[in-house]
């Protein structure tokens, strides 16, 4: 498996570290409740098909948003999450 | 045996100048350089090279690729043993040993060789039924004897010394085959441009034109593919990879090869046996070929049975003799190998076919004929043909079986795509698309004539390079044969007797019709009772035949039943090039401490933390144990002063003008109200609320902060605060890079600490918890007063290429305060008696309440894991505390990793009250002391408790204290 990091291109997976959904990237506010603490930090979709996750490239130090489908195993696109706050 | 068997003048690998002798079963035997040991035997008339896997019949060799299901035994001897290489591919060479295996006595006269007497006994399943009672026999028994009587090569029982190497490769296009199709691909591309590997499993490229030998452009086979290989070989963007086979098609255009590297050399030297490759390449071309397939027919398995292009291959390349052929074929490559060896003088005793085909060939033709058997104990004596006219015994060497053509398209299954069923060519075929980016051409997908292959390796280049980008050149395709394929299908013949499919695992048409009545009627269900296609050659000539008979069995047709899946690795592949490298000390990386050197010359033994490599104590002379030397180190840094190298620890440079906003974010406490030149313990959650480190902070500047991390949690820590960066606040001006190989650092404790900073000329007006910068002979450093022992202390670091003779310098500055170096053993004693958690305490499961640390979070501002911290399971009593146990009679040992239980309660699960994470003899306070957690355990302070571990028989009663055991209040630290 290979993952295009934006900032460094094409790379083998070996030199990624996976870290689960990309829902993770949005955090409740600090009293948003239990309920939503709960599914931010433990309820995940279990998909056949297109998913999110986040991969962290090590030699670079980005995290990266990976679209891919995990039935043909495709990427299908990349970005780095800083881009969403940048 | 000198070469009996060898056709003068023929053999296109072997140098007649260069004999080779080796060893066969411990008998000489001499070849020529080029050989296979298949090829040598041959030569010498040995055509019984192994045994079978279940019923032990005598067996030869039935081709001449890494395919063989039969010939497979042990090369080279002692620790170098190699079992199960098939001896088609095994190049001989000076002084190779090697011997057939899977047999009790001699390969002549195996004593298992009963098992095929009692053949009758032993159908697929029989295991399954017979040795069910009792039940206790099977692995005292039944299984042992079993595992001695079927099966491969043995293993040398010692650590296999040989080198492996593992490498990448990368490139536009990875051609995989160099027959006809592949060198037209590869030599398309590579005209246009395109950066090509062609890779072939074979030692000279040229596949079925070496064999074959058809003309080609006005050439003969050999000679075009010579000339072909050479222009490549002189093309810049072109490398040619022989003995190199793709294993497996991966993601994303990731495939993996295996090349032979030293097995075939005499003296390899530093040359490694084999290496495994991992090609990354932007497009692909599989033109693999195509694989024969036998007929089954009643003991088609003699010494002497071959396929017709393993013969061909071996007349061809080695100019083995193989005596009177009779050749048994159901399509017209067959009839074209019968007319190709009788040109070349072959003798042809019968050309066999079921179908009506004319009779008019200079060699005798039995039309609608069958084989239905054959005779020759330890090899091939006579052929009985049955045709019209009634059944014929012709007197044979060798039978040539010619049952059709399978396209060799396993790699294009890799990806879990399954290929179709084409009737014409009764065989499967590719799909486009199996495989993201790997393209078919020629016999692989089932274009069998050498002009087609040609063509179609131009065609498909032309394709690739398109979606590459790169404007193809013309490339003429050669002239060449271009003769039609046709073929009327026979699997199996039934004339009473067992007629084999599966060479390898001993599997016989009757058993694949016992699976189908049993019903295992699904080819998966099939070939797991029967085991056809799980031997080493996963089935490459049998599985189409097997299903083909199952279908007929079922009724359900070849498309209906389809095949089992094909994985990787399309050739065995030894662990060893799998992990190559990965053995001893290359299993992980080693770091080392700049005091590395200095540590084992003053006789410390290491431990391995995380990956680095740490001094456990410094033995002094008449010290035979840890706990003597260990003792007197922390001794002498209660008393003196002690140095040790902490390294180690994680160290990450924060910078910008949001440094303490991110750093209060990320810890529970508050580092921004920390002033510039002040050091602040920090502890860090994980998002779910759990601690996830400690550490301390120091604020260097303004804008400029250094924090610790653990040794073992450096790297997570670094991702962490790197994901929080870039998620939550990428817009903030903050930078942060690891810098902990940048610094080596060392710590300084004891009451004469101050003493050795004076002497190594720094002034040590420092307060507790405080940081500067300093001048330490022209260097620049850093000097900070923190302490994990207790006592008052420093650590300083310098740039990492100083770290060597800092740790000198403060070895005399110590020695000369009656002071010594210690060692993790020291440090750990150090810390405990003074309560200081480490990842021991911090498991991933604790609060900062529960390791007595709740007041750290802060109520003022949000950080990470503060809204999951307050989740009710967090916070609600009953929860286990950080405590001290010291053993209520004090000579008594306690053990980490022991539970706690009420005094007179049972070591249940449900009686459990905690456990012990840390212990060590304190010779401060001449007793063991523990850290621990029990339940409310702040609470329970004095509380007699049973330490009970059960894994060691060990139960002592302790008292629950606070974790503090030295020095409570701070005093000797802050000095």
């Amino acid at each position: 498996m290979r993952i295009p990091c934006p900032c460094c291109g094409s790379r083998d997976r070996r030199e990624f570290t996976y870290y689960g959904a990309s829902v993770f990237l949005d955090r409740p506010a600090e009293d948003a409740g239990l309920e939503a603490w709960d599914a931010y930090l433990h309820l995940r979709d279990n998909p056949a098909g297109v998913t999110r996750d986040l991969w962290y490239h090590d030699p670079c130090q980005s995290w990266i948003e990976v679209e891919r489908d995990t039935v043909t195993h495709a990427i299908l696109s990349t970005a780095p999450v800083a881009r969403r706050r940048a | 045996m000198t070469q009996t068997h060898r056709i003068p003048g023929k053999g296109l690998l072997i140098d007649r100048a260069r004999p080779v002798r080796f060893t066969f079963d411990g008998v000489e035997v001499q070849g020529f350089h080029g050989d296979t040991l298949a090829s040598a035997l041959l030569a010498n008339g040995q055509r019984m090279i192994a045994r079978s896997f279940k019923y032990h019949r005598p067996r030869g060799v039935m081709t001449a690729g890494s395919e063989d299901p039969s010939a497979l035994v042990e090369v080279l001897e002692g620790s170098q043993q190699t079992p199960n290489v098939r001896a088609t591919t095994q190049e001989i060479h000076e002084g190779l040993t090697a011997r057939s295996q899977n047999r009790i006595g001699s390969l002549r006269h195996d004593l298992l060789a009963v098992n095929d007497w009692l053949a009758p006994f032993f159908s697929a399943g029989f295991y399954y039924k017979t040795f069910m009672w009792p039940r206790a026999f099977w692995e005292r028994l039944y299984e042992p004897a079993i595992r001695r009587a079927a099966g491969l090569g043995s293993l040398s029982g010692h650590h296999d010394v040989a080198v492996y190497e593992k490498a990448w490769a990368h490139c536009d296009l990875l051609v995989i085959g160099a027959g006809p199709a592949g060198l037209m691909a590869a030599l398309t591309a590579a005209r246009a441009g395109a950066e090509v590997i062609l890779a072939d499993e074979d030692v000279r490229m040229g596949g079925r034109l070496l064999s074959d030998q058809p003309a080609v452009g006005g050439l003969s086979g050999p000679d075009w593919a010579a000339r072909t290989v050479a222009e490549l070989a002189a093309m810049p963007n072109v490398r040619l990879m022989t003995r190199t086979t793709v294993t497996g098609a991966y993601d994303d255009g990731t495939f993996g090869a295996l090349e032979r590297v030293g097995l075939h050399v005499p003296a390899p030297g530093d040359l490694p046996r084999e290496c495994f490759w991992r090609i990354v390449a932007r497009r692909a071309i599989l033109a693999a070929g195509a694989l024969e397939r036998p007929i089954a027919h009643p003991d088609n398995d003699r010494p002497g049975v071959m396929l017709a292009s393993g013969l061909v291959s071996h007349v061809a390349k080695w100019g083995v003799n193989p005596g009177r052929v009779v050749i048994f074929s159901n399509n017209d490559s067959g009839l074209a190998t019968a007319r190709h060896l009788t040109a070349q003088g072959i003798e042809i005793a019968a050309y066999v076919d079921p179908r009506a085909i004319p009779v008019t060939e200079d060699f005798p033709v039995y039309a609608q004929a069958t084989v239905t058997g054959t005779r020759g104990r330890h090899g091939l004596r006579d052929v009985a043909v049955t045709h019209a006219g009634g059944t014929s015994m012709i007197p044979a060497r060798t039978l040539a079986l010619a049952g059709g053509w399978n396209p060799t398209l396993h790699l294009t299954c890799h990806m879990n795509g399954r290929p179709v069923w084409e009737e014409s060519l009764a065989a499967f075929v590719p799909k486009p698309g199996m495989v993201p980016g790997l393209s078919v051409a020629g016999a692989a997908r089932g274009r069998f004539s050498t002009a087609a292959c040609l063509a179609d390796g131009v065609e498909v280049a032309g394709e690739v390079l398109r979606d590459l980008s790169l404007r193809p050149k013309k490339t003429p395709v050669p002239e060449a044969e271009d003769a039609p394929y046709a073929i009327a299908p026979l699997w199996a013949v039934d004339a009473g007797g067992r007629a084999w499919l599966d060479f390898a695992n001993d599997v016989t048409t009757k058993d694949v019709r016992l699976a189908a009545q049993e019903g295992y009627a699904s080819v998966e269900h099939m070939k797991r009772y029967t085991t056809q296609g799980m031997a080493p050659d996963q089935g490459k000539s049998s599985n189409v035949a097997a299903l083909a008979v199952l279908a007929e069995a079922t009724g359900q047709g070849i498309p209906a039943t389809g095949t089992t899946t094909y994985r990787p690795p399309f050739v065995p592949v030894s662990i060893g090039a799998l992990g190559a490298g990965g053995r001893a000390e290359g299993f992980a990386p080693q770091r080392l401490l700049t005091s590395d050197a200095k540590s084992r010359a003053m006789g410390a033994p290491m431990i391995e933390a995380g990956l680095w490599y740490r001094p456990s104590y410094f033995p002094r002379a008449g010290e035979n144990d840890w706990r003597t030397a260990c003792d007197r180190e922390v001794a002498q840094v209660r008393e003196a002063v002690g140095t040790c190298d902490v390294s180690t620890l994680g160290k990450i440079d924060v910078q910008g003008r949001d440094a303490a906003r991110f750093l209060d974010f990320v810890y529970t406490n508050t580092m921004s109200t920390l002033k510039p030149g002040r050091v602040r313990y920090g502890l860090m959650l994980r998002e779910d609320g759990f601690v996830m480190d400690d550490g301390t902070c120091a604020r260097l500047a303004e804008d400029h902060f250094l924090v610790t991390t653990t040794t073992a949690a450096a790297g997570l820590v670094m991702r962490h605060m790197d994901f929080v960066h870039q998620a939550f606040c990428a817009d903030w001006d903050v930078r942060l890079i690891s810098v902990t190989e940048a610094w080596a650092q060392f710590a300084l404790a004891g009451p004469k600490s101050r003493a050795v900073l004076a002497s190594l000329g720094i002034r040590a007006d420092l307060p507790f918890m405080g940081c500067t910068h300093i001048d330490l002979g022209g260097v620049r450093a850093r000097l900070f007063r923190i302490s994990f022992s207790g006592e008052e202390g420093y650590e300083i670091a310098v740039p990492t290429r100083y770290g060597a003779s800092l740790f000198e310098a403060l070895l005399s500055a110590v020695h000369a305060e009656g002071g010594c170096a210690y060692g993790m053993e020291a440090l750990n004693v150090l810390r405990i008696e003074k309560g200081f958690i480490t990842h021991a305490e911090i498991h991933g499961r604790v609060t900062a309440d529960d390791v007595g640390l709740g007041r750290m979070v802060s109520a003022k501002k949000d950080c990470i894991g503060k809204a999951a911290a307050h989740r009710p399971g967090l916070t609600e009593p009953g929860r286990e505390q950080l405590v001290g146990l010291m053993p209520v009679n004090q000579g008594e040992t306690l053990s980490a990793g022991a539970h706690l239980y009420n005094e007179r309660d049972l070591a249940t699960r449900e009686n459990n009250q905690g456990y012990v994470t840390s212990v060590a003899p304190s010779p401060t306070l001449g007793c063991w002391l523990g850290l621990g957690f029990v339940k409310d355990g702040r609470s329970r302070m004095g509380q007699v408790i049973r330490l009970d571990d059960g894994l060691r028989g060990h139960k002592v009663l302790v008292e629950i204290c606070d974790p503090v055991f030295f020095d409570p209040e701070g005093g000797r630290m802050r000095g």
